[in-house]
């Protein structure tokens, strides 16, 4: 009883932590908040995990999941364009159109789960899915829970400015030009640490950061590469200097740890789908509206291959 | 009247999907109202006994469920049950089983909490005027503690039914997740559409909870 307490009270707390732990990295990825919280989660995450693998293996097997005729996918339902449903109760979107085609050249039927930013990781663990296709960011912590396949897209910041006055180089601004960022993303961490001269003027939320650049007051906002595109596209006067700034950061398939038959399945599946340039079609079928074509080359990773 | 983005609603079969999840958080708070409140009776009544240890493990599990937020327990019976016994229950029956307990175990305290506001001198006359235990319970203790429960039971069902939309965060798709997936997809065509699908999402959890106010206050006026 009191031992069935600990691990109930150990689980508790592991699931807590967790949750806080990504909810804080939210889906932008390495958030700096993955500091001495992080390693608590792990171990006590990784101490239930043995539990279960005891009574054996969490995960299904690719020929467990083949003889099933179903492999369970766990999705964003409401991230556009990655991951959505449209008005007709269909999955949709970057993600989602890799997923079909896995599935259909597994020769299974796609279950798709709608799963949220903070338990990603919970659902491969307990092998309630079997594979995470939902816009993952490969990050060293979550190497260490999840066993992630092969890149299919780059992300990374990017910087827009007024088309007036464009900046191409964060080298070129002054302590007297402020640059938007939004507090407590990556964004925010990696000015600090590249470029501690620069005046960073800080909002709590996106709408507030897009007012204070359509107000001018600062000369450029620095985010997530993927919304400044999508920023620049539906605002007109607008541009990004810079596509890509700092360190690249890429969206992988993840599965449960020690997976090692699907993980090789969907590793082979994306080195194949490369030569038929399949990610480039993705984008055009899915993304192309959102960030146009001129970025597509720095967003797909093709056959896994970065350089 | 400015554009709310209602319209997003009509479009394909979103309105249909939506009142589908209302469907779903309806059939999972109902079905654990309809074993709670029975059980929570059942649990209150045998608080108020002189079984010391039973007393005990009630309160015990009372104040578990009490102190835990209804998140964490739909994730221990959700991911918890699948790391400890290697059991996996689809989402709906974890929130299910999480709603179930946790009703029973308010209910429960409900019930106590209007057994012993009885007076003891209720109990008394009526052993004055000769009624057995039975007909003392019958005739003027129940009826008494149901007339003080109905208000508060109403706020638990209630209570019940919107706390459904914490389970999305164990993948189960009810009407907030169908609410942020067509305000999501349509972020490009209409993005004024928050407002206006949440505006209907209100009157939706308004229109659920309503008539059950009305019976109880159709049951109170009865009981008068």
């Amino acid at each position: 009883m009191i031992k069935n307490f600990k691990k109930l009270t150990a689980i508790g707390a592991a699931v807590a932590l967790t949750l806080g732990l990504t909810a804080c990295g939210g889906s932008g990825g390495a958030a700096a908040s993955a500091g001495s919280t992080g390693a608590a989660g792990t171990e006590l995450a990784s101490g239930s995990a043995e539990n279960t693998s005891k009574s054996g293996q969490v995960f299904r097997t690719l020929d467990e999941i083949k003889e099933s005729g179903e492999i369970n996918i766990g999705v964003f339902s409401d991230k556009s364009p990655f991951g959505y449903v449209d008005e007709n109760g269909d999955y949709q979107g970057y993600d989602i159109y890799f997923a079909d085609r896995l599935a259909k050249d597994l020769g299974v039927k796609a279950n798709y789960v709608s799963t949220e930013a903070a338990n990603r990781i919970e659902y491969l663990q307990t092998g309630k899915v079997d594979v995470i296709l939902a816009n993952f960011t490969v990050t060293d912590e979550r190497k260490e829970e999840v066993d992630f396949a092969l890149p299919y897209m780059n992300v990374s910041l990017g910087v827009v400015s007024p088309s007036d006055k464009v900046v191409k180089s964060l080298d070129d601004l002054t302590a007297d030009d402020p640059v938007i960022v939004i507090s407590g993303t990556t964004a925010e961490t990696y000015l600090i640490e590249n470029y501690p001269n620069l005046t960073l003027q800080k909002y709590d939320t996106y709408a507030n950061a897009k007012n204070a650049l359509e107000n001018g007051n600062g000369v450029a906002w620095v985010n997530d590469n993927t919304e400044v595109l999508a920023f620049a596209s539906e605002n007109d006067g607008y541009e990004v200097g810079i596509a890509t700034l700092g360190s690249k950061d890429t969206i992988a398939p993840a599965v449960t740890k020690e997976n090692q038959t699907l993980l090789d399945a969907i590793n082979g599946e994306i080195k194949s789908l490369g030569e038929e340039q399949f990610f480039h079609k993705d984008y055009e079928e899915t993304l192309v509206d959102t960030y146009g074509a001129d970025y597509e080359d720095e967003l797909v990773v093709e056959g896994g291959v970065t350089e | 009247m400015p554009d709310l983005g209602i319209n997003v609603l009509l479009k394909g079969s979103n309105l249909l999907r939506l009142l589908g999840g209302l469907g779903v958080a309806l059939r999972i708070s109902l079905i654990a109202v309809a074993v709670s409140i029975p059980l929570g009776i059942l649990l209150g009544t045998l608080m108020t006994g002189k079984n010391v240890v039973i007393k005990f493990i009630l309160k015990l599990y009372l104040e578990f469920i009490r102190i835990m937020p209804q998140l964490v327990l739909l994730f221990i019976v959700f991911f918890g049950s699948t790391r400890m016994f290697g059991w996996q229950p689809t989402g709906e029956l974890s929130a299910i089983i999480v709603f179930t307990l946790w009703g029973a175990a308010e209910m429960s305290d409900l019930v106590r909490g209007a057994l012993i506001s009885i007076p003891v001198h209720q109990y008394e006359s009526s052993e004055a005027l000769g009624l057995s235990r039975f007909q003392t319970y019958r005739y003027v203790i129940i009826p008494q503690t149901v007339r003080r429960l109905i208000p508060l039971s109403i706020n638990l069902i209630t209570r019940m039914i919107k706390t459904t939309s914490l389970i999305l965060m164990i993948g189960v798709v009810e009407m907030i997740k169908v609410a942020q997936q067509i305000i999501e997809a349509n972020r490009m065509a209409s993005p004024n559409a928050a407002f206006g699908i949440y505006l209907v999402v209100f009157f939706l959890y308004f229109l659920a909870c309503w008539p059950i106010s009305l019976m109880a206050k159709y049951l109170e006026q009865k009981w008068r």
